[in-house]
């Protein structure tokens, strides 16, 4: 097995059920990420996606098991590992640009004033939020404008890893496509490590280095890592023409639909429960007996 | 008439008003001094006695003037300037306000944040709130034996309350996320309280500070007629005892003042803290 830069050992979630008993969210659930991957999680609600992410971020602590950054435990939230939540949790009282310098400050406490200011400005600029717009406050912002300046907080961060919780979730098709965009061009100029809960398909190819499959809950697992073996940089418009699109989407839709529900309810029985690593490629004429696990990535134009 | 704004059409009307009032004051208060005015023989065999009948508006416009003209003379304990009073009257409410805030605005932090300080100090709360300001007088008066002191501490547990359960009311309802967006950030307790908690609960606390500090103006003419001496209470009291009931409703009138301005500072305050979601 080889080493990853952030390694999720044996998670075990289980709650009160409220009838006395407890009810597992997931048990010895077991999956890496590689250094500068961009890994995205599908699963229908209540499989534990969000349990999982909390306990990424260190705002929830799991039943049993470890999360592992650079081979250290971790526990509690940390700068290190940054999030985005759905909701874009931005502080209501303060500008897009002091809701960013606020992350900065916290993250590079010796810095002057000056550099905070600069720093949090060009990432404001890097998702397309430059001029006027940076000195209002999150509540005369847009939702797609509210999600850029939270994308924005977290990335200026640096952050080792950086947690989206379903960031797009509540924003209509087109501007989600355009911060999808967005947040790619962001990705591929800074290197980051991403762990991101999507339930859109679509959205998950377009992104992913790696899409993780769970199963339906309770006793759900990751079952499969899916490798999105399009070529990047990706555009929306031209993805869908790769020959990868569709037998890739085919195999995800299939397995939302069906096999995660044929899927459920297995316990592990002690067993740590590791995806199995599912590679779809088409336009390769043999099958690669080892998948290679260098990533094709290129810098946006 | 249609074409002004209905902002002008307010001023007009709240104008016509006041004209009407103090019109009908003057001339029904006029009309009685006339009617019951004493015949030649009573004055000169020294029946009756001159009533003394509710001033005209005339009156305490000429004793406001001549009282606004100099505010702040002191000619001894019994005869000072409306300034001076208000100001002795301004001074205490401002002493016990602080001190209320130095103790409701921590201790509702701490019991917005822990449900087990907020359901320990509850029944005490519940108990001392509905206590009328003034029932603590004869006891501050006993323990502290100093009655301006005694007025700042009425002043002090009237203002508390408010505060305290606003305080902790709005830091209790600070979104789970921002904490969240604070715990990400490293952020220490200290630094959450101050950079997160308190600008998200600022528009509640204010609220209280406003309701608080109307309270305290309320009780403090109060306090005053009480422990005497100074301040506005006590003027309107002396002034009474005078029998001078231009003074009377001059000062009356001067506490609504310096009340409403009291609540635009507060109100001011918390427009500029608030914020939309």
């Amino acid at each position: 097995m080889q080493k990853h830069f952030l390694s999720i050992e044996r998670l075990t979630q289980t709650f009160p059920d409220g009838a006395g008993g407890t009810l597992t969210v997931f048990e010895n659930a077991s999956f890496g990420i590689g250094k500068g991957e961009f890994v995205c999680i599908l699963g229908h609600s209540g499989c534990g996606k969000s349990t999982i992410m909390n306990v990424l971020a260190g705002l929830s602590e799991p039943t049993s098991g470890v999360v592992k950054m650079d081979g250290v435990a971790v526990s509690g939230p940390s700068l290190d590992r940054g999030v985005v939540f759905q909701n874009y949790s931005l502080l209501p009282w303060l500008s897009a640009l002091k809701n960013v310098t606020f992350g900065v400050k916290a993250r590079y406490r010796d810095w002057p004033r000056e550099k905070v200011l600069e720093h949090a400005t060009k990432y404001l600029a890097m998702v397309g939020l430059e001029g006027d717009v940076i000195h209002r406050k999150p509540s005369q912002l847009s939702g797609g404008m509210r999600q850029r300046v939270s994308i924005a907080r977290a990335f200026a961060n640096q952050p080792k890893l950086l947690l989206l919780d379903e960031p797009f979730g509540a924003l209509d098709a087109l501007t989600r496509g355009t911060i999808q965009e967005e947040l790619l061009k962001v990705w591929s100029q800074t290197e980051q490590t991403v762990f991101m809960i999507t339930h859109d398909i679509d959205e998950a190819i377009l992104l992913a280095d790696r899409i993780l499959l769970m199963t339906n809950g309770p006793f759900a697992r990751v079952a499969e890592s899916v490798e999105i073996t399009i070529p990047r940089p990706r555009a929306r418009t031209e993805i869908v023409n790769h020959p990868n699109y569709y037998a890739i989407r085919n195999h995800l839709v299939q397995f939302l639909g069906k096999r995660s529900k044929e899927l459920a309810g297995q316990q592990s029985e002690g067993v740590s429960q590791s995806p199995d690593t599912v590679r779809i490629d088409v336009t390769e004429t043999a099958p690669d007996p080892k998948p290679t696990p260098t990533r094709l990535k290129a810098v946006n134009g | 008439m249609q074409n002004l704004s209905i902002n002008k059409r307010a001023a007009i009307l709240s104008f016509v008003l006041l004209v009407v009032v103090l019109g009908v004051w003057e001339i029904a208060i006029t009309r009685q001094v006339i009617g019951e005015a004493l015949t030649e023989y009573e004055i000169l065999m020294g029946l009756g006695q001159q009533r003394s009948a509710i001033p005209p508006p005339s009156d305490v416009m000429v004793k406001a003037w001549e009282q606004l003209s100099n505010p702040f003379y002191d000619a001894g304990p019994n005869d000072k300037g409306i300034g001076i009073q208000l100001a002795y009257s301004i001074s205490r409410v401002l002493s016990g306000f602080g001190l209320a805030v130095l103790v409701a605005i921590p201790l509702g932090f701490l019991i917005g944040m822990s449900p087990v300080a907020y359901k320990a100090l509850n029944p005490f709360i519940q108990v001392l709130r509905p206590i009328s300001p003034l029932a603590w007088m004869p006891l501050a008066l006993f323990i502290i034996q100093d009655a301006n002191s005694s007025a700042i501490f009425v002043i002090f547990i009237c203002s508390v309350w408010p505060m305290l359960l606003n305080t902790a009311f709005g830091v209790a309802g600070v979104r789970a996320d921002w904490v969240n967006v604070a715990r990400t950030h490293e952020l220490g307790s200290l630094r959450t309280a101050l950079t997160v908690i308190l600008p998200a609960a600022a528009p509640t606390i204010l609220t209280g500070m406003r309701i608080s500090i109307g309270i305290a103006w309320l009780v403090i003419v109060a306090a005053e007629m009480l422990v005497g001496g100074t301040g506005i209470g006590y003027y309107v009291w002396n002034e009474w005892n005078n029998l001078d009931l231009t003074s009377v409703i001059f000062s009356i009138l001067m506490i609504g003042v310096v009340g409403m301005l009291l609540d635009a500072v507060f109100g001011t305050l918390q427009r500029a803290v608030t914020y939309a979601e």
